[in-house]
């Protein structure tokens, strides 16, 4: 269930890299891979985060928790800033935010056995030791439906499945309050990313775990997302909840990536109406002016080029910036939404 | 459409020698590929999808891989050559000639010291002996026809200059420029960009239409196949599953296995959170040779019958094939998706 109290508040959040270009390296201005996020997440919600690659998703996350330090903006955590705490203090606040990596083979130590995997956090931030951690690692184990028996085994020994709740009990030793998701289901097989995403919903539901769920497929972004933000060159375009986001798309980045995404339904392609964009996502280092969607965008007028749109709540709880969007609505770029179904 | 066959495949069999053992990568796949459809091969990783067309075309790397059986047919002109047999001169002829290719990574598919333009002539005057300025001619018109724009340009660039969705473009121009009969697209869109994935299905559709050359298709993505594909072949543990018209493999498949698959995507148009179908456990060890239906191990309906025996193809409906016991004993596992 979705509380009502915010756990994690983004607010004009700012991610810059320094790029250089040429036989000299000269400073090229900087990389604006992530260029003023603001959201929230509540208790037990899962925000998606949605876009094409290289539009910010991935540093957006690391951003938040402070893996890389953000350039600017700011990033509350159960109401405390972590812009303002030094090292050590933003050390002690880790426990309550945690990551869940996209490739399970590179994010567990192969020296290690499951046992200490799991356990490590638990020993490094002083909560348990001895005979009580191996009890607190055979009940994670249990928790991500795993063999307790297994803690003596290594990862090597695992599939990709296995290793995916390897890492995600190791994400929940601490009970955080809050974990990125960083693509936990894209490099598993399509009955493996099943088991994954039922789990996760599963432990969300027992433990009020909020996630901030990153990924490029959004047929899976829509199954286990309450909201999902969808972000195009370091920001995000559109904010609204998982169903209205598909059926009534305000921006037209949305609306065609809600158009390109296949349905595996035969028949419904068959007749599906669709709007695909032309060329391809521009470089972050090199960003068109105003609305950084504008020379994609089928709709774009003079202001676009020139100015750049502000997210505003046009509706309740939906968010969207686009020059185009007034409160009645917005023009559409000549594809209807993802078609509801008539039956089940 | 017509209904002439292309290609005929039989019984393959596919290994590979390995320090850990021997890996039964391909185990007896059969199909045909009628000419001007688009077949889908559907499967995970380590299903055999992709050995089976390697072994098609003589490009599985020996050592350690070997076909050790089956009969492979190339049926287009009239004519029924075998593939197994050939000569590895006479299969560089088939390939990029009778059959084109399209990989999943087409940086490392594309040479990158040399322009676009020549890597398309290189292809085009050795396998239809053209002159370099008919080469230059034909290749330009291609670029074209792919959605390159600005061909003289492109013609000049090299791979790296392109994105990944243009040199997609480019792999596709390479393997139709002969105006193959069959073209053989490995995982085309899977590191592609939703926006750019259905740019290229666009595309393959197009060009499929205006050239009349077949497509097999392979992929663990139900959701392309559906919009793109005529005939779906579903593999497990390197044998084929289920074979059926595409309609017909969505909305009425046989084998538990497709079942779980579709029953495991979500759907972009699914108003309300059903909870993913999951297939428990995890696909096949090839190393160990399997006298049973592959998916025993994993499927809800198993019967003693499936421990020992590996279940045939059957059809059971036109054009329906399975290889399940379950039809054949107890009539359907279930009805629809779980």
């Amino acid at each position: 269930m979705v509380g009502d109290e915010v756990v994690v508040r983004v607010k004009d959040l700012k991610k810059y890299f320094p790029a250089r270009a040429g036989l000299l390296g000269r400073q090229r201005g900087p990389v604006k891979a992530v260029d003023g996020v603001s959201f929230d997440i509540r208790r037990g919600e899962t925000l998606g985060l949605v876009g094409e690659s290289g539009c910010g998703k991935t540093t957006t996350g690391r951003s938040i928790l402070h893996l890389v330090r953000p350039t600017s903006g700011e990033v509350m955590l159960e109401g405390q800033t972590l812009g303002n705490l030094d090292p050590e203090g933003l050390r002690r606040l880790r426990p309550k935010m945690q990551m869940i990596f996209q490739d399970p083979y590179a994010s567990l130590n192969p020296r290690h056995s499951v046992g200490k995997i799991i356990g490590e956090p638990l020993v490094i931030h002083g909560v348990t030791g001895g005979r009580e951690l191996a009890a607190r690692v055979s009940e994670l184990l249990e928790l991500v439906g795993m063999d307790p028996a297994y803690a003596r085994r290594f990862p090597h020994e695992f599939s990709g499945g296995q290793r995916q709740r390897i890492g995600i009990a190791r994400a929940l030793s601490l009970n955080p309050s809050f974990i990125v998701c960083d693509e936990p289901v894209s490099s598993l097989d399509v009955s493996i990313q099943a088991q994954v995403v039922n789990l996760m919903q599963d432990l969300q539901q027992q433990l009020g775990v909020a996630y901030l769920f990153i990924a490029h497929d959004l047929s899976m972004v829509k199954h286990i997302s309450h909201r999902i933000a969808v972000m195009y060159l370091g920001r995000i375009v559109e904010l609204t909840d998982r169903n209205t986001l598909f059926e009534d798309p305000l921006h037209p980045y949305t609306q065609s990536l809600g158009s390109a995404v296949p349905i595996p339904d035969p028949k419904l392609e068959r007749r599906r109406q669709r709007f695909i964009l032309e060329g391809e996502p521009p470089s972050p280092v090199n960003p068109p002016s105003g609305c950084v969607f504008h020379p994609r965008c089928p709709l774009s007028v003079d202001v676009c080029t020139t100015r750049v749109p502000e997210l505003r709540e046009v509706r309740p709880g939906h968010y969207v910036a686009c020059h185009l969007v007034d409160e009645k609505g917005s023009s559409k770029i000549g594809t209807e939404p993802v078609p509801v179904p008539t039956t089940q | 459409m017509s209904q002439n066959t292309v290609l005929e495949v039989r019984n393959l069999v596919t290994r590979f020698d390995t320090l850990e053992g021997v890996v039964n990568a391909v185990n007896g796949v059969s199909f045909d590929l009628k000419e001007g459809e688009t077949l889908a091969i559907v499967g995970e990783s380590g299903s055999g999808k992709t050995v089976t067309m390697l072994s098609l075309v003589g490009l599985v790397p020996s050592p350690p891989g070997k076909v050790e059986g089956g009969e492979v047919f190339l049926t287009g002109l009239g004519e029924r050559r075998d593939l197994l047999g050939m000569s590895p001169r006479e299969l560089r002829d088939v390939r990029g000639g009778e059959i084109g290719f399209v990989f999943q990574d087409p940086m490392s598919s594309l040479n990158p010291v040399l322009t676009i333009g020549e890597q398309i002539v290189e292809t085009l005057m050795r396998h239809l002996a053209m002159s370099r300025e008919q080469a230059r001619d034909r290749t330009l018109r291609l670029l074209a026809q792919v959605g390159l724009p600005d061909p003289e340009q492109r013609y000049r660039s090299h791979p790296h200059q392109f994105s990944g969705g243009m040199r997609q473009r480019v792999m596709i121009a390479i393997a139709v420029a002969c105006t193959p009969d069959i073209v053989i697209a490995d995982e085309p869109t899977t590191a592609l960009d939703v926006t750019v994935q259905a740019q290229i299905v666009d595309l393959f559709k197009r060009l499929r239409d205006e050239l009349g050359v077949a497509v097999i298709w392979i992929t663990h993505d139900l959701g392309v196949v559906a919009g793109l594909a005529e005939r779906v072949l579903v593999m497990y543990g390197g044998r084929v599953a289920e074979i059926a018209p595409v309609d017909d493999l969505y909305e009425n498949p046989q084998h538990p296995y497709t079942i779980g698959l579709l029953g495991a995507i979500p759907r972009l148009h699914e108003r309300d959170t059903r909870r993913l179908a999951s297939i428990p456990g995890t696909p096949p060890d090839l190393l160990i040779p399997v006298e049973h239906c592959p998916f025993a191990w994993r499927c809800d309906y198993v019967t003693d019958r499936c421990w020992k025996e590996v279940p045939e193809l059957v059809e059971v409906d036109d054009g329906h094939q399975v290889a399940c016991f379950c039809n054949l004993e107890r009539g359907r596992p279930h009805n629809g998706r779980r």
